[in-house]
């Protein structure tokens, strides 16, 4: 999915205990991670979307942005509007180069007005940081503390009531997208937010590096009881496909813009002068040439990434399958893909190519799953 | 090792096993091949009366997370497949020398047979490939 490494993968502080639970691992934009555990993805899958699912998001980025400033160097970053924010409130955004290609997608929490918190993916935090701090490095302090930082994703229709026994926090206040700093999960020091990237309910648990380990274990035993367990990168692409969450390096890039990747949502243009927003205008006036498309196959095929689309009409190609899978919940194959504007409406028909076989699919709004 | 490599069957290096019974070889892919796949989600079969050649795309085995070309371990002609596997494909993983079977070949080059590989070979075949 992103660039192949030739270094040793890095390794998150719970590689021994995937390696115990008898992991599969592999690298993944440059992280050992495991991609399935012995139960297999489908029934990982399943654990996330009836009772909890725990996973490894400690490859992760953090980057905390502090000052007096601090708010106005990352409102000059994200698309979204940061003067929305308030204290223990969160929100996903992305970040534009000038051109309004997608730097990376992110989620922005407000501690306190002097001190914001950027979660970014992996494989793109030496990218993001360079970036921050060369366009708004004098602005405030921005500090990489990815390396120290752990993090755990907690999700699933029953997440709550298997966490709220690990912690005094009253996380039936905490509504979605917000979050609790500098409170306590299984005695140890941590930070609750109601966010994930699953289609479910759910929390993610920031935590020192060295105390992920015990977490991890706490809460995998605070869960098992109603049949939670731990979930590999395999289903956590099943999962967000259904909840169709866009995966920076597959649905967007540089290239892509978030006018273009159904994230229009997320550009606020009179939030302030953020970096692209020139060039996101002149595109939203002149028109999009294509846009990212959630489809579902009506013949037998799995869409995979770099799979051409054409026009049935024309036969052309007409673009190429960024994300597709098995939606083991929904029941049907899906997938997302860029496509010319004119197919880009519910029902509209597009031919996948799987290896050589054209296969019908069908354009569709919104999400394939909804908790 | 031996219930994963069974001693009755022969082996390709693609992971296929093959059972020979007279003229006729059924063709599957092995334990370690599966376990690589992870569930499988749908098989594509070859064609009843398709004549394959050896090394020939027999079909494909398609799990979440990849999908698989199965090759013809011998030359012939394609008398049966499995087509359960049609609606059923995690046959495939919950029996994968048994229910997911996925083609019977007639051979056309008996000779062919010998060069497949023994349980015995396979296996060691498998501890210089898993490192």
């Amino acid at each position: 999915m992103n660039a192949a490494t030739t270094t040793e993968p890095r390794t998150t502080p719970l590689c021994q205990a995937h390696r115990k639970l008898g992991a599969k691992m592999i690298d993944f934009g440059g992280w050992l991670m495991p991609v399935n555990y012995p139960s297999g993805i489908l029934d990982e899958h399943k654990a996330t979307r009836t009772a909890v699912g725990v996973f490894d998001v400690c490859h992760m980025g953090e980057v905390h942005f502090r000052g007096a400033r601090a708010a106005e160097a990352v409102q000059r970053l994200v698309t979204n509007s940061v003067g929305k924010l308030y204290d223990g409130r969160a929100m996903y955004t992305v970040a534009c180069n000038p051109k309004g290609g997608i730097v990376d997608d992110l989620i922005v929490y407000r501690v306190k007005p002097d001190h914001l918190l950027i979660v970014v993916n992996a494989a793109n935090i030496a990218k993001d940081y360079g970036h921050f701090v060369e366009q708004v490095g004098t602005w405030c302090e921005i500090r990489n503390a990815s390396d120290e930082t752990g993090l755990i994703s907690f999700q699933g229709p029953q997440a709550q009531a298997c966490l709220a026994p690990l912690t005094r926090a009253p996380l039936a206040t905490l509504k979605p997208f917000h979050f609790f700093p500098e409170v306590e999960v299984a005695g140890r020091p941590a930070w609750i937010a109601r966010t994930g990237y699953t289609g479910e309910d759910g929390f993610e648990i920031f935590c020192a590096a060295r105390d992920a380990e015990p977490l991890w274990q706490a809460m995998l035993d605070a869960c098992a009881g109603v049949g939670g367990k731990p979930v590999g990168l395999g289903a956590r692409d099943t999962l967000r496909l259904e909840a169709r969450l866009s995966l920076y390096g597959n649905d967007l890039n540089d290239e892509t813009t978030p006018l273009e990747a159904g994230l229009g949502w997320v550009v606020k243009f009179d939030a302030g002068d953020f970096i692209g927003r020139a060039a996101l205008l002149r595109q939203r006036d002149a028109g999009l040439p294509r846009k990212l498309a959630g489809f579902v196959m009506l013949g037998r095929g799995i869409a995979r990434h770099g799979y051409p689309i054409h026009d049935p009409s024309t036969r052309a190609k007409v673009g190429e399958v960024t994300s597709g899978t098995v939606g083991p919940t929904v029941g049907k194959n899906i997938g997302l893909g860029y496509v010319p504007a004119p197919l880009y409406r519910a029902g509209a028909r597009l031919l996948v190519d799987c290896r050589g076989k054209h296969i019908e699919a069908e354009v569709v709004e919104g999400p394939f799953y909804r908790h | 090792m031996s219930d994963n490599v069974p001693n009755d069957l022969l082996y390709t290096e693609d992971h296929e096993w093959a059972r020979q019974e007279g003229n006729l070889v059924t063709v599957g892919i092995t334990q370690f091949a599966v376990d690589q796949l992870g569930d499988v989600t749908q098989v594509d079969l070859p064609n009843e009366g398709e004549v394959l050649k050896r090394h020939e795309v027999l079909g494909s085995v398609e799990s979440v997370k990849a999908v698989s070309d199965v090759y013809a371990p011998v030359s012939g002609k394609v008398v049966k497949v499995n087509s359960p596997l049609q609606d059923s494909p995690e046959y495939v993983n919950e029996e994968p020398y048994d229910g997911g079977w996925m083609a019977q070949i007639e051979l056309s080059s008996p000779d062919e047979i010998k060069g497949l590989m023994s349980s015995a070979a396979y296996e060691e075949f498998l501890k210089d490939h898993e490192g």
